[in-house]
Order: C-alpha cells, then structure tokens, then sequence
C-alpha cells in the first residue's frame, strides 16, 4: 500500500486560514489502511479544524466525505455537483488524491492534508516500512525476496558496503542492513552461487529517470 | 454508599474504555466540554485484555492534537480504577473538576 503521515495540523490550518467552508476529502483505499486518511480520519481532521477555529472564535463549516478512491476519476467525479459549495478541498489521500481533484475540478483550491511516504506494507500494527520504489524492472527474485533497491540506503546490487554491522545499516541502528538479509536467506537456502552472477548495470530508464510514467493497456480501453 | 461528586461531570457509559474512540473525545471538546476524561479499569485488569490500555493511547493522541492546535493537553485526561472502588470514582470527579476549573472554561465554547 501506499504508506503515508498526515501532516502537523499547524500546516493544514495555516493553509485554510482564510476559508470558511471546506470540505474534508478521505480515500477508502491505501490510506484507509494505513489509517491516515479513511473515513475515521476524515472525521478526527475534520473536528479538528473546528475545534481550533471555534477556539480562536473564527468558526469554519468542515464537511466531510471519503470516497472510494481518489485515483480513479469516476469516483472523484462523484463531488461534481457540491465542489462549488466550497472554498476549499484539503484531500487526505496520498499525492495522487489532491492531483487527481485539482485536475478533475480547475477552479478549487485543493490541499494535500498528508505527506505521502512510501510504497510499503505493515510490519505490525501501527507500523509500516518501506518495500518498493517502483524501479519498473523487479529484481526481488535474484536476493532472495529482497528488495536492495527499496531497503539498502545506497541501492546497492552487488553486495553490502562497509557500513553494515551487525545486520543493521549505519545510518540507524534500527535500519536492517538488507544485504544482511540477503545473505543470510541465500545462505540458508544452500543458493549463495546466485550471488556470483554479475548483475549488470541496472537500467534506471524504467525508473523516474526515464520521466514521468504511464501504463497503457489497450485490452482495457474503452 | 452514597458518595457524592460534582454535578458538573456528565457520565457516558460505555462497555468497555476500548470502546472510547479520539473522535468521541474530540467531539466533547468541539461540543464545548471544559474537559473530557476517562474512567478505565485497572491496568492489567482488563475484562477484554486490552481495552483500557487502548484508551490510554487514545487519550494521548487527543492532548498531542490539543496541544498542536493550542489548547491544553490537560482538558483530557484517562484515569483507572476498579469498579468497586466508588470512593475514587467521586475523588477522580473532584480532582479532575478542580483541575479544569483552574484552567477555566473551553476557549471552544467561550470564543465561539
């Protein structure tokens, strides 16, 4: 899932310290489970905001609204007819949701009430970690299920660098050293000889390098 | 046993404190509440395991949003008890009304 934070409420009122009328915008999708921007969020923002702006005696209407997604446009569609209602959007979605309703509705001030973080997944509850960053050419298989380019600090394909000690990465002490991992799986899998084959130079073209990124799928168009 | 506490606290019942949720707190305060506490079992004697430790971490979330938007942490607070322990109960009610009433009324309510 997308893995995000929301971000200090200072920032989010500052950005719509001269509206009156906003409207709190959820997403039912990876935010939903990651529990920063789902229906539950929508409402502890929402009161929030009103709490802070009653208190300065600056009262504000927040309404809210979660929609199934914000990166599909039939579903962003669905605010068509109260957009003009308002003053404002601050969407809770990641970086996707507060594009995707700028661009649907031109004339609304639109505000990301998050900071997107990473393509990750749960490692229990209540905290997420970082697996993917959508290099476009997955390499997992060669390192035993293990991403070196989402997890090692330097994207580093050929083994591990001086600075991992004790499995952990010398930029934290709570940052595994991913090529630890790696050799330890490959190691206990009997398939070190894997790590002999040269990696070549990794195409960085399929990644943001290569410039913004689009998937067609003829066989999906309508 | 017939103890008495303030008037002003308004008890909402509730299964268990992990029923509590920020968005019930938080709503109490937009409603205008001086403050908001709440009453959980004992630590560690949770019918349902958990729940009043839940709480706890709810509560804390609400005084970190409090305290990002200015207003005082202190408004809510979580307190433990047993059930059979009534003489706290009223001496909690007591010791939280005198606390919020040294930090006066809601701004929520006052400003608005």
């Amino acid at each position: 899932m997308i893995v995000g934070e929301r971000k200090p409420l200072g920032d989010i009122l500052d950005m719509i310290k001269d509206y009156k009328k906003v409207l709190v915008v959820g997403c039912k999708g990876c935010v939903t489970v990651c529990n920063v921007g789902g229906e539950k969020e929508v409402g502890i923002l929402a009161s929030s905001i009103r709490i802070s702006r009653k208190k300065d005696g600056n009262e504000i209407t927040v309404d809210e609204r979660t929609l199934e997604r914000q990166c599909d446009p039939e579903y962003v569609d669905q605010l068509k007819d109260i957009v003009s209602d308002y003053d404002a959007m601050v969407s809770i979605a990641c970086g996707v949701g507060p594009q995707f309703l700028a661009e649907r509705y031109p004339d609304a001030a639109v505000y990301p009430g998050i900071n997107t973080q990473f393509m990750g997944g749960a490692l229990e509850h209540g905290v997420w970690a970082e697996r993917c960053q959508g290099c476009g050419a997955c390499l997992v298989h060669n390192f035993g299920g293990h991403c070196p380019i989402a997890r090692c600090s330097k994207s580093l394909l050929h083994g591990p660098c001086g600075g991992s000690s004790g499995g952990k990465c010398e930029i934290s002490k709570d940052v595994d050293c991913v090529w630890h991992l790696i050799v330890e799986k490959l190691a206990k899998q009997g398939k070190m000889d894997s790590l002999r084959k040269l990696v070549p130079t990794k195409n960085w073209s399929t990644s943001r390098d290569g410039g913004p990124r689009k998937v067609v799928r003829e066989d999906l168009k309508l | 046993m017939r103890l008495s506490y303030p008037t002003n606290v308004k008890v909402i019942q509730v299964p268990c404190t992990g029923r509590v949720d920020i968005i019930h707190l938080l709503k109490a305060i937009e409603e205008g509440a001086d403050g908001v506490y709440v009453a959980g079992c004992l630590e560690g004697e949770c019918h349902y395991l958990a729940g009043n430790l839940k709480a706890k971490k709810r509560v804390k979330y609400v005084k970190k949003v409090l305290e990002e938007i200015g207003m005082e942490p202190d408004r809510v607070e979580m307190f433990n008890m047993s059930s059979s322990e009534g003489p706290r109960f009223a001496a909690v009610a007591r010791e939280m009304t005198e606390k919020i009433k040294a930090l006066g009324p809601s701004p929520v309510r006052s400003n608005s």
